[in-house]
């Protein structure tokens, strides 16, 4: 048994006198210490999914379990610590007032019990994990570069030891080569933590690196789904070779030949 | 430019209104503290030099009882100063708890908070602060109280509608998972970014609560005569404004205006955007 199913989840948004179906009765599943990449376009409803499974939205509809036990009901402290969130934009996702040291304690506190030294001990481990100096301890958020407020971020995902991290395009704000670093570094800690990921992005070539399986959402609906080698090699849907095509290519012979024959996009 | 350099730039910006400001108010302070013990007795009755025009002996001139206007208004800064910062004071604690709960909650406790809000806001600061008074019972704690009450709604407003912004932004979502309450999350992380604008409203409510208590020393409530307090001193001495002897209601007068220029000086600095 897989340690999240989802099934034939749905996120129904009203106000104002719209209804917008975000995500429409999503399959998903994912095993302990692998990836799944949630990959489409703006709105195509991955992040209303992430959240769902971060226990930050509330389905509309369907089931989920996780380890077994309902996701949908009642968050306790448990299952809390086991399900983390990573967000888009690091600076936002961290309080602008909190040193470093006081936002990987919240959780240690609050989830896994742990106060003075013994999470003293745990912040240094934490910082030493995703690369950064324990001297950081005593920064702000606005001190910190946009890499390393996301290592924060991460870290502070990481401090209760969760089962599961829910990585809202944790790259989408940082440059290039930043961004091969906390991808290098997120495979990394998941050799370490073997945590499983769910990873919201819309960036294919992080995909590549991160994924084992591929996920592509397009207007709240799965288009497809697969190995990842087998998504992005040899794509089975129209909207997937679309998305694929997007990729920027810096040969413009080969960019010629990745582009598909109709366009879907609605 | 980072954000540690802006930091560095705003530090190192000059800022006049900022320093006039704490220069006026340092000065009070000191005053205040020091003055009482170098200036003559506040409240020493001397008929035969009854209402002298401001000179060397008494810079301030003397009021109809002979007091020196100088030695009164000097002892009176502890008072008013105090006053005017606890009932700042207590109205920022109560309208940024009311106001956080409201903006974070949302829904039905933001509906009736903010129709008991408006209730209060629909009595004139004075005339509600008056009828407490007047309800509870004269006292300084008391005057304290019913001003502070008074002053309540704008920071209600103030600290709702920047938590209403704030409760938007990731770091909340990233405190609820991280394990944090409802009560946690308001109070530990939205409240503090939602102070700013409150801070700016603190100092002008420093400044108008001398000015209230002023008003109602003169209607006869609150603090009474013969105190030494400003509003008291402007309320005896406007009875001389007619006949000329104008020094007894125009000096404290000044420093109730000193005072209100200089918190608003500060406040102005602390909440613009530099």
């Amino acid at each position: 048994m897989a340690l999240l199913e989802l099934r034939g989840i749905s996120k129904t948004f009203t106000g104002r006198g719209r209804t917008v179906h975000a995500v429409r009765g999503v399959d998903l599943d994912l095993d302990s210490a692998s990836t799944v990449a949630l990959v489409g376009e703006s709105g195509s409803g991955k992040s209303t999914l992430g959240r769902i499974v971060a226990g930050l939205h509330r389905a509309s509809g369907g089931t989920a379990t996780f380890g077994g036990a309902d996701l949908l009901g009642a968050w306790d402290r448990e299952r809390r610590r086991s399900v983390q969130m990573v967000f888009q934009h690091p600076f936002q996702s961290l309080d602008p007032r909190w040193p470093v040291d006081r936002i990987l304690r919240e959780p240690l506190a609050r989830l896994s019990g742990l106060r003075g030294s013994a999470a003293d001990r745990r912040v240094d481990e934490l910082l030493d994990q995703v690369g950064l100096p324990t001297a950081m301890r005593g920064r702000l958020p606005a001190e910190l570069s946009g890499g390393q407020q996301q290592r924060v971020a991460i870290a502070r995902a990481l401090a209760p030891r969760p089962d599961l991290v829910v990585l809202d395009e944790p790259t989408s704000g940082l440059d290039q080569s930043v961004r091969g670093r906390v991808v290098d570094l997120l495979r990394e800690l998941q050799q370490e933590t073997q945590a499983a990921y769910l990873f919201i992005t819309h960036d294919i070539s992080v995909v590549r690196r991160i994924a084992d399986q591929v996920v592509v959402m397009h207007h709240g609906e799965v288009a497809e789904r697969g190995p990842r080698t087998a998504v992005l090699d040899h794509p089975q849907d129209d909207y997937t070779r679309t998305l694929l095509a997007a990729v920027p290519v810096a040969d413009p012979r080969r960019r010629a030949r990745a582009l598909p024959r109709h366009e879907e996009t609605r | 430019m980072t954000a540690v350099e802006a930091v560095r730039t705003r530090v190192r910006r000059r800022r006049p209104f900022l320093w006039t400001g704490t220069g006026v108010l340092a000065v009070l302070i000191v005053l205040g503290l020091v003055g009482p013990f170098l200036v003559a007795d506040p409240l020493a009755v001397d008929p035969v030099h009854a209402l002298q025009s401001p000179s060397g002996a008494h810079w301030f001139g003397t009021d109809y009882y002979g007091r020196d206007v100088f030695a009164r208004a000097v002892h009176a800064i502890r008072l008013d100063l105090m006053l005017g910062v606890s009932v700042a004071l207590l109205a920022l604690v109560i309208g940024s708890a009311v106001g956080v709960i409201s903006g974070y909650l949302g829904g039905r406790v933001d509906d009736v908070l903010m129709r008991v809000t408006d209730v209060l806001m629909a009595f004139p600061g004075f005339v509600l602060a008056m009828i407490l008074l007047l309800a509870i019972g004269e006292s300084t704690p008391k005057l304290a109280l019913a001003l502070a009450v008074a002053a309540v709604p704008p920071f209600v407003r103030l600290v709702r509608a920047e938590a209403l912004a704030q409760r938007e932004l990731e770091y909340v979502d990233g405190a609820k998972v991280s394990g944090a309450g409802w009560l946690r999350i308001a109070f530990g992380h939205v409240l503090p970014n939602s102070l700013r604008p409150a801070a700016v409203q603190f100092t002008l409510v420093c400044g108008y609560s001398i000015l209230n208590v002023a008003g109602l020393a003169y209607l006869g409530i609150g603090i009474h005569a013969p105190t030494p307090e400003w509003g008291v001193m402007v309320a005896e001495g406007a009875q001389n404004m007619l006949t000329g002897q104008w020094w007894t209601a125009f000096f404290p007068g000044l420093l109730i205006a000193l005072t209100v220029m200089g918190l608003h000086f500060v406040g102005d600095d602390l909440g613009g955007d530099r």
